[in-house]
């Protein structure tokens, strides 16, 4: 057996899920039994069988890629339960096995597995693809790039922002870690909530791990729909959600697909209720806002495709 | 050994995993710290706190870079991805030497996150070799491969780990890791002389030792750095310490992570048997 085929067939079982009760499979991937298929390759010992040995592996993987999912969604769990959570996770982790030398990435396709899968979603998809975008926004936010600040000198190289002709032709960059997110439900608070029920119970017994359970039921079903505008930013490093005023978040997302300022604003008030008596000062005030939370920085030559 | 072309002619002593429960103690208190040996994989990220907590511990630490998924010993290709952004790591903390594992983890694009065991054969000895040699190139500094501990033996193996080993590194002209509690760990699992191991190693190759605890099971014991470290690794250690001289140690205490001090402390003890070496060698 070359290095290969041996690597496969192990990888094989390794990342075959385990039963209900968290032991390796009685069968084989591709069938048969899985006795034979681990005798084929792990030598017995004097203390453990073939299956034995490779079950220690098996339960690892599992045991450390759900952890990793547990630990990333929070929020998602709460929302669908913890037993609906685990098989949802190992669902999409069979379909979406890490491709990457790092479990950060090990979610980067739930969001779109949840929506092609309402059957993982539980009773309300439109909940959990929140909540899951929120938390995968949060991850992404976390250690993305920064950019250096736009400076005025910045601005002057490409047109004259003093001029409204020129200020209306500016296409202005935001920084890479800046996640812009139209909502359903206020997940923003849902995911406070569980964090802070988490942290208060981090010296866990049954006890406290019940009401805890308890507690996020009761905030998971006090959440009533509500649309919302969302900005995942950092500020000195670390992660925090700002509510939007919808035009606000239609200038942002323009100016993110690289439109002008002037079609951006456009745009954003193309439908809005805002008066427009009301308008220049809104959107005066958003973007000193925007520039004290240093969200616009100096051009990238790659700009990230979200 | 101290000072050789394996660890980049440094004479590094003992040092601690940098772990994250232990952040702010240290760029608070300031604790002297010989060296702190990172995860690489934590900090190949494009920015964020992880980076600023970096570059704090490289303004008053010697840092050097320890990886987890570089699979030496995968049947595929090496992850171009995975190499550009560790070489921009390599060259953010100027780590002297750099090691990863003698195991495998991924096939065919997919990763386990887990460090699979060799099938000892030649034929794994060549590609794992080839492996660690272009690494070798493509980062430029010296490199060294850490045995790994295991849970299971293959049919096909065709000589002992340590000979693996061995074949291994003659092949890449690569350092070694020694990390003597999975010595002490696969022994147990696979019924041999752990001093067998240590007596094998070509000791002018070892570039940092490893030291961490373990948890003993009824069948097996698993490698889960969660405790101090027992006596028996002691011992090995001291014999190790032996063979090479006085060399770069490394506490890892990755799980029920206790206070900084209490890992400190726990490193400290090799202290006992590096001096040992120090004392003979200047006699």
């Amino acid at each position: 057996m070359s290095l290969l085929q041996l690597q496969r067939a192990v990888a094989r079982a390794v990342m075959q899920p385990l039963t209900a009760s968290r032991d390796m499979q009685r069968h084989a991937p591709g069938g048969g039994s899985m006795k034979r298929y681990a005798a084929r390759l792990i030598k017995p010992n004097d203390r453990l069988t073939s299956f034995e040995r490779l079950e220690i592996y098996n339960k690892q993987y599992w045991f450390r890629v759900l952890d990793s999912m547990i630990e990333d969604f929070p929020g998602l769990r709460a929302v669908l339960g913890e037993r609906r959570f685990d098989a949802m996770a190992e669902a999409y982790l069979v379909a979406n096995p890490s491709r990457s030398f790092t479990l950060r990435h090990l979610p980067s396709q739930l969001v779109p597995w949840l929506r092609k899968h309402p059957q993982w979603a539980g009773k309300d998809q439109k909940l959990a693809l929140d909540i899951a975008r929120l938390e995968w926004a949060d991850i992404e936010a976390f250690d993305a790039k920064a950019e250096p600040l736009l400076e005025q000198k910045d601005l002057l190289q490409t047109n004259d922002p003093n001029t409204r002709a020129g200020a209306a032709k500016l296409k202005l960059t935001l920084q890479p870690y800046l996640r812009l997110l139209d909502l359903h439900y206020p997940v923003d608070d849902l995911l406070l909530e569980v964090r802070k029920a988490d942290e208060d119970t981090d010296f866990a017994s049954n006890a406290f791990t019940e009401r805890r359970k308890r507690k996020r039921v009761r905030v998971v079903a006090k959440l009533k729909p509500s649309d919302l505008f969302l900005a995942v930013h950092r500020i000195d490093n670390s992660v925090y959600f700002r509510r939007l005023e919808p035009e606000e978040f239609v200038i942002l997302s323009a100016l993110r697909d690289g439109k002008t300022l002037g079609a951006a604003v456009e745009l954003a008030f193309r439908r809005s209720a805002v008066p427009s008596e009301e308008r220049p000062a809104k959107v005066q005030t958003w973007f000193a806002i925007w520039a004290a939370l240093g969200w616009f920085c100096q051009p990238q030559k790659k700009h990230p495709a979200r | 050994m101290s000072a050789s072309r394996f660890n980049g002619f440094t004479d590094y002593g003992i040092g601690i995993g940098l772990r994250a429960p232990h952040y702010q103690h240290i760029l608070t208190r300031k604790p002297v710290v010989d060296w702190f040996e990172i995860i690489s994989e934590n900090f190949m990220i494009d920015g964020g706190r992880p980076l600023q907590i970096l570059d704090q511990i490289l303004e008053q630490y010697r840092v050097v870079q320890h990886g987890v998924s570089m699979y030496f010993g995968s049947a595929e290709k090496l992850n171009r991805e995975h190499l550009r952004r560790l070489k921009d790591l390599v060259r953010r903390t100027k780590t002297p030497w750099l090691s990863d594992h003698l195991c495998w983890g991924s096939v065919d694009g997919r990763y386990t996150h887990d460090l699979l065991p060799m099938p000892y054969t030649f034929e794994a000895a060549k590609i794992t070799a080839q492996k660690v040699k272009a690494v070798q190139d493509f980062l430029e500094i010296p490199v060294a491969v850490e045995n790994v501990s295991s849970y299971a033996e293959y049919h096909e193996s065709e000589m002992t780990e340590w000979e693996f080993l061995n074949e291994v590194v003659q092949r890449a002209d690569c350092g070694i890791l020694l990390d003597v509690n999975n010595i002490y760990v696969s022994s147990q699992n696979h019924s041999f002389h752990p001093l067998d191991y240590v007596n094998s190693i070509p000791a002018e190759r070892v570039a940092q030792i490893h030291i961490a605890g373990h948890s003993k099971y009824r069948k097996y014991i698993l490698d889960t750095h969660d405790h101090p470290v027992i006596d028996p690794v002691w011992k090995l250690y001291e014999r190790a310490i032996q063979r090479v001289g006085h060399t770069a140690t490394l506490l890892e205490w990755d799980d029920s992570i206790p206070s900084f001090q209490e890992v400190h402390d726990e490193a400290l003890k090799a202290n006992k048997f590096l001096s040992a070496t120090v004392l003979a060698e200047a006699v």
